[in-house]
């Protein structure tokens, strides 16, 4: 997994509550097997006039003028600023992959749901949790400001503004470890395979219909 | 001390704490489908790695199969979308590379991941289960600890039999009294989501109880579980009881003999201690639950089938009004009108919400002797596996649904989310015992209304939304 460590870069809104992962990738993306290749299709419903298909190019697809994400200003965004309970809905992990490929690598926003959150960090995908009130400031501060900027972090665990304003977040210690040094999580975990294989061996004794009926 | 369901269940499959507040769960059962899937199998190829035990996965292909007859007769290489042929394929390759046992398309025992695995007894109460589907919490109702979980986690699940987690903490949602007829498990379900709305849960587990949980069947239960996610929460359960034990045994894969001598013994203790500690409580009454109806694109857009639809210009909250004014804008509806004003063109009764048995005798006993509305472009009737499908048909179901002039199926997620043919046009509304009333969830541009199975077999013959209390069977 790529590492985060200090992201500069231009902030882009999401500006509603309860943004879905149906919203974040429709459906029909999902029938890809691969992990890369969403960044064209993030937001699609809201971002295109038009319904879209994979395997189409959607160079030539009618753009949704009113969708804050293809105005000149946001191109190149790589901050995310969004409301309430982002990412709420399904498990699709291609949420994540998605605005990976866009180009997303942090997500600031008062709070996520439980799933997306989780599927950000296996894929060095940081969401930050700010209080409402300092994230409607944000909003403001982003939308007075063309080319508005923040830097996140992570090490120290703060956004910062251009003009030097500092705001902390709290992060799971685990999540911050792995997403600074970019680890593997199964590699980690295999580490502890004698535990995972003694506590087996009990389980087993204790609940032996668990074991060996779906073969 | 005393402990909650899922502090018990939590503590039963902790391989390791941690000091930085991670721990590691042991995962008893993992249940694969052909969305979520394929990139955690190239990943394990790609880092040379082997399931660590295979008896604990059961794989079946749900979500893009077709439930056309024509179509579905012919296997995967009848499938007429060529990604979701591939999809499909990818799930039966893979399970064959890594020697993992999967129900295959036109296999009796295929259905949605969410329907198989209570009905086979592939999960069972005091079980960890996972799957690549935020609906896993369906198993929950079984007094399992079951989520869903991401790709990566597949992957993490399937190389090294754990996940990496961090402790949830416990909410009871209470529900006591009675229920009123006609009024079922689905809108005891919305009714909570109405109430605690769809942030609700986050960082819970929910514990569902009360009288009117434990009057559920396992059918009805499992519906409540399912949609917590709806309300936030990973995780929905129900404690085990008499109807549990009674659902298990002699599933397929239950234990017999000895071996459920000494299961029976161990779920009896999976219940919450009386004194147990809950961070939060939520307590309804099952006689202020009345039939539920989504208006918005939310499913904490819900109001009793008497309500109206919210007017924006009465909401004094701007930020609320944004929400529905654009809810509305959607959903092409008026402020202020009645629910029972608005039209479906499509129904679909189906999903892993409602699409057991159960769910089925429910909706047939409300169309037997009509005839669907003439407003009602295509009604839907998906059956959640093989086995309710057969089941259904020996109890002349079928027969009940086609006179009535709806679309009998084969089993699949279908128009729940429309990863096959089965959708909604560009502006069609749906009554639809699915879990979900996003944009476009159902289709580009397609408005999904979240009912009962009653509700919606009702919404088809009269064409508009009633209250199913009222309907006149012809039995």
């Amino acid at each position: 997994m790529r590492a985060f460590t200090v992201e500069t870069g231009l902030v882009a809104p999401m500006d509603r509550a309860n943004v879905d992962t149906d919203m974040i990738i429709p459906k029909q993306f999902l029938k890809s097997i691969k992990r890369s290749g969403f960044g064209p299709n993030l937001f699609d419903e809201q971002r295109y006039l038009d319904e879209g298909q994979p395997g189409r190019d959607n160079s030539q697809r009618p753009l949704n003028p009113d969708f804050p994400l293809n105005a000149a200003r946001y191109q190149g965004a790589s901050v995310l600023l969004a409301r309430d309970n982002f990412g709420c809905g399904s498990s699709r992990e291609h949420a994540p992959w998605a605005l990976d490929d866009y180009g997303f690598r942090c997500v600031i926003a008062p709070s996520y749901a439980d799933i997306f959150y989780n599927n950000c960090f296996k894929n060095g995908l940081l969401p930050i949790v700010l209080d409402a009130a300092i994230v409607e400031q944000l909003f403001q501060q982003m939308y007075a400001n063309e080319g508005y900027q923040l830097t996140i972090d992570l090490e120290r665990q703060v956004v910062i503004t251009s003009a030097g304003d500092e705001m902390a977040f709290e992060v799971d210690a685990f999540r911050k470890h792995c997403l600074l040094h970019g680890l593997d999580e199964i590699g980690l975990t295999l580490e502890q395979a004698d535990a995972i294989r003694t506590y087996e061996t009990g389980w087993r004794q204790q609940s032996p219909w668990l074991f060996d009926v779906i073969q | 001390m005393a402990k909650t369901l899922y502090d018990k269940l939590w503590d039963s499959h902790l391989v390791q704490q941690r000091d930085d507040g991670s721990a590691l769960i042991y995962i008893d059962r993992h249940l694969l489908h052909e969305v979520t899937s394929p990139q955690a199998f190239e990943g394990l190829r790609m880092a040379g790695r082997q399931p660590w035990r295979l008896d604990a996965n059961l794989a079946t292909p749900d979500h893009n199969v077709p439930t056309d007859y024509a179509e579905r007769s012919g296997g995967v290489a009848a499938i007429q979308d060529p990604v979701s042929q591939i999809q499909v394929q990818t799930l039966d390759d893979n399970c064959k590379a890594f020697d993992i046992v999967e129900f295959e398309i036109n296999d009796r025992r295929q259905g949605i991941v969410h329907v198989i695995g209570p009905e086979l007894g592939a999960t069972l109460p005091g079980m960890t289960v996972v799957c690549g589907d935020s609906h896993t919490a369906t198993h929950g109702a079984l007094g399992a600890l079951a989520h869903g979980i991401g790709t990566s986690e597949v992957e993490h699940v399937l190389a090294t039999q754990c996940l990496i987690q961090q402790k949830m903490k416990n909410m009871l949602v209470r529900v006591d009294g009675t229920l009123l007829p006609g009024v079922t498990a689905k809108d005891v379900v919305l009714a909570v989501i109405g109430h605690i709305g769809t942030a609700g849960g986050n960082g819970f587990a929910i514990e569902f109880g009360g009288e009117v949980i434990r009057g559920l069947s396992m059918e009805g239960r499992m519906t409540v579980c399912n949609m917590a996610i709806e309300a936030g929460a990973r995780v929905g359960m129900v404690a085990v009881d008499q109807s549990t034990i009674d659902y298990v045994r002699g599933r397929p894969y239950a234990p017999t003999g000895e071996q459920w001598e000494l299961a029976e013994s161990a779920w009896r203790e999976l219940h919450s201690d009386s004194d147990a500690h809950f961070d939060a409580v939520i307590e309804l009454r099952g006689e202020d639950i009345f039939p539920q109806v989504t208006w918005g694109t939310s499913p904490e857009m819900v109001l009793p089938v008497d309500g109206t639809v919210p007017d924006p210009a009465a909401i004094s909250d701007a930020g609320q009004r944004d929400a529905v004014e654009r809810a509305l804008k959607y959903m092409g509806l008026q402020g202020g009108m009645a629910i029972t004003d608005i039209r479906p063109q499509k129904v679909f009764i189906g999903s892993c919400t409602n699409s057991r048995i159960e769910d089925l005798r429910a909706a047939a006993a409300v169309v037997k002797g009509y005839k669907v509305d003439a407003g009602i472009n295509q009604a839907l009737v998906v059956p959640g596996s093989g086995i309710v499908k057969e089941q259904a048909e020996a109890e002349g179901l079928d027969k009940i649904f086609i006179e009535a002039g709806l679309e009998w199926r084969e089993p699949g997620c279908s128009m729940c989310l429309a990863m096959n043919a089965d959708k909604l046009e560009p502006g069609e509304h749906c009554a639809s015992t699915s879990n979900r009333n996003f944009e476009g969830r159902q289709g580009f541009g397609g408005r999904t209304h979240l009912v009962s199975p009653a509700m919606a077999a009702a919404a088809a013959i009269a064409g508009h939304f009633v209250d199913v209390r009222e309907w006149e069977m012809k039995s």
